[in-house]
């Protein structure tokens, strides 16, 4: 098992009750879904927020950075990197600019 | 002492406002959710602490929550609207069919008899249920069975934002949808039909007898005669005295028929109170003068409701959902504007007073009348 260490932007940290950063166990391989899964099931009230219900795609305008990268168009079953899986970098997930 | 508790819908989070009966000091609570659009609250008739609220937002999407205390604390409550069945699909811009597609909620409204029961409007147009305190939401799908595939979005967005329950018969219900027209249950909303006989939108519907399309913006009913409904139309105001078997125009002497919301006086069921806007390309009072206009003849016969309201170099709207009475003896009547500001006339629309001036663009207000 791994541990995740995730950072989540401030309506998401409203909605769950948490601190900006939390930590979840995955399995490994650790992935972008095993992830959010493991997010949704400590968090229910994330359940929607991050991906869509039915489909589990990301929503449009939340991305996934991690270690100075934008890992949003990854597919879901791909490795994160390993300074995400050994706890050095956090897993960011990140509302889109989307300014005017 | 009795007094009111002004929810309001705005922007960028919702606001609590109360008072007591004399509705002159106000004490103001928010945002609540703040940075969401909050398109609706609404509270309980049966349980007022109980208020359900829908706040929504373009990156993270629609979230749900209820307080049981009216308003100091919320929880998070279920947000998963999910089609029942194949979602199918709805006519669109192109004149193609377009999947169905959830997109957020626009209106709430709690049972007459159940405080664990609450409806949900949603775009793409949708009528949804929950039994349990908004835990888990079913879909009435009978409702996109009435000419479903001929629906499309207008500018705002393919919207069901209006939900009437008639407090006499659970099993009716008449709901409203933007660009689609007003559509009645009378099997407590397993099956559906379109109620838009003697509707004319010339303008937009070249077929004058089309049952699909007309752009309702908003209903109201007094409780006490559920047969008599009110509309706002995209342009017209309308009126029907068979629950929506067949409408008659009575927009009178108004200066512009067009407008959003509608909303009937607490004891007064004749008074009707409307706030025209210029056109539907021009989004704001006639001449730059706020002024809701009262019928107390049930339409046709229109008084400006002016004192206390700005007359001059006022460009804001009202919207749809945005206009509410209270209960209170004197029948207090309320709405807030896409500038920011909540007024309130204690005394039917008489005189006017800023309840607040400074909000984001309020997108909806509600009023429960404490006991």
């Amino acid at each position: 098992m791994s541990q995740i260490r995730v950072v989540l932007p401030q309506h998401l940290r409203t909605l769950a009750r948490s601190e900006r950063e939390v930590r979840v166990l995955v399995a490994e391989p650790a992935t972008q879904g095993s992830v959010i899964d493991a997010l949704e099931l400590r968090y229910p009230t994330l359940r929607g927020t991050i991906r869509e219900y039915g489909s589990s795609v990301r929503r449009p305008l939340v991305r996934f950075f991690a270690c100075g990268q934008d890992l949003s168009h990854e597919p879901p079953d791909a490795p994160l990197p390993d300074a995400v899986v050994n706890g050095q970098e956090p897993f960011l997930i990140i509302g889109a600019m989307a300014g005017g | 002492m009795s007094g009111v508790r002004v929810l309001v819908g705005t922007r960028k989070g919702a606001f609590i406002l109360t008072s007591d009966e004399r509705r002159k000091d106000w004490e103001i609570t928010g945002p609540h959710f703040a940075g969401w659009e909050v398109y609706h609250l609404k509270g309980s008739p049966i349980h007022p602490e109980r208020i359900f609220a829908a706040p929504s937002g373009g990156w993270f999407g629609q979230t749900m929550h209820r307080s049981d205390d009216g308003g100091k604390t919320w929880e998070v409550i279920g947000n998963n609207f999910g089609y029942e069945g194949d979602p199918g699909t709805h006519q669109w811009y192109d004149g193609t069919q377009h999947p169905w597609e959830f997109k957020r909620v626009w209106h709430l409204e709690p049972s007459h008899t159940d405080a664990d029961t609450v409806y949900a409007g949603v775009e793409d147009a949708a009528l949804f249920r929950s039994t349990d305190g908004g835990l888990t939401w079913n879909e009435l799908p009978g409702l996109r069975e009435a000419k479903g595939h001929l629906w499309q979005p207008g500018a705002g967005g393919m919207c069901l934002h209006t939900i009437l329950l008639d407090p006499g018969n659970p099993n009716r219900i008449v709901t409203a949808i933007s660009a689609a027209g007003a559509f009645r249950t009378d099997d407590g909303g397993t099956s559906w039909f379109p109620v838009t006989q003697g509707l004319k939108s010339e303008w937009e519907l070249p077929d004058p007898d089309a049952e699909i399309g007309h752009c309702v913006h908003n209903l109201a009913m007094h409780p006490s005669r559920p047969d008599t409904i009110y509309m706002q139309k995209h342009w017209d105001v309308m009126r029907t005295d068979n629950g929506g078997k067949s409408w008659y125009e009575v927009s009178g002497n108004l200066p512009s028929d067009f407008g959003f919301p509608i909303s009937v006086h607490a004891h007064e069921p004749e008074t009707i109170y409307v706030v025209p806007i210029k056109s539907d390309s021009e989004h704001f009072p006639p001449e730059g003068k706020l002024r809701v206009y009262r019928s107390r003849t049930g339409g046709n016969e229109w008084e400006p409701l002016t004192t206390g309201l700005p007359q001059e170099n006022c460009w804001v709207n009202v919207l749809r959902d945005a206009m509410s009475t209270d209960s209170l003896e004197s029948g207090g009547i309320y709405f807030g504007t896409t500038g920011g500001q909540v007024y309130v006339s204690p005394n039917g629309g008489d005189t006017w007073e800023t309840i607040v001036h400074d909000l984001p663009s309020v997108v909806s207000v509600e009023v429960q009348t404490l006991p």
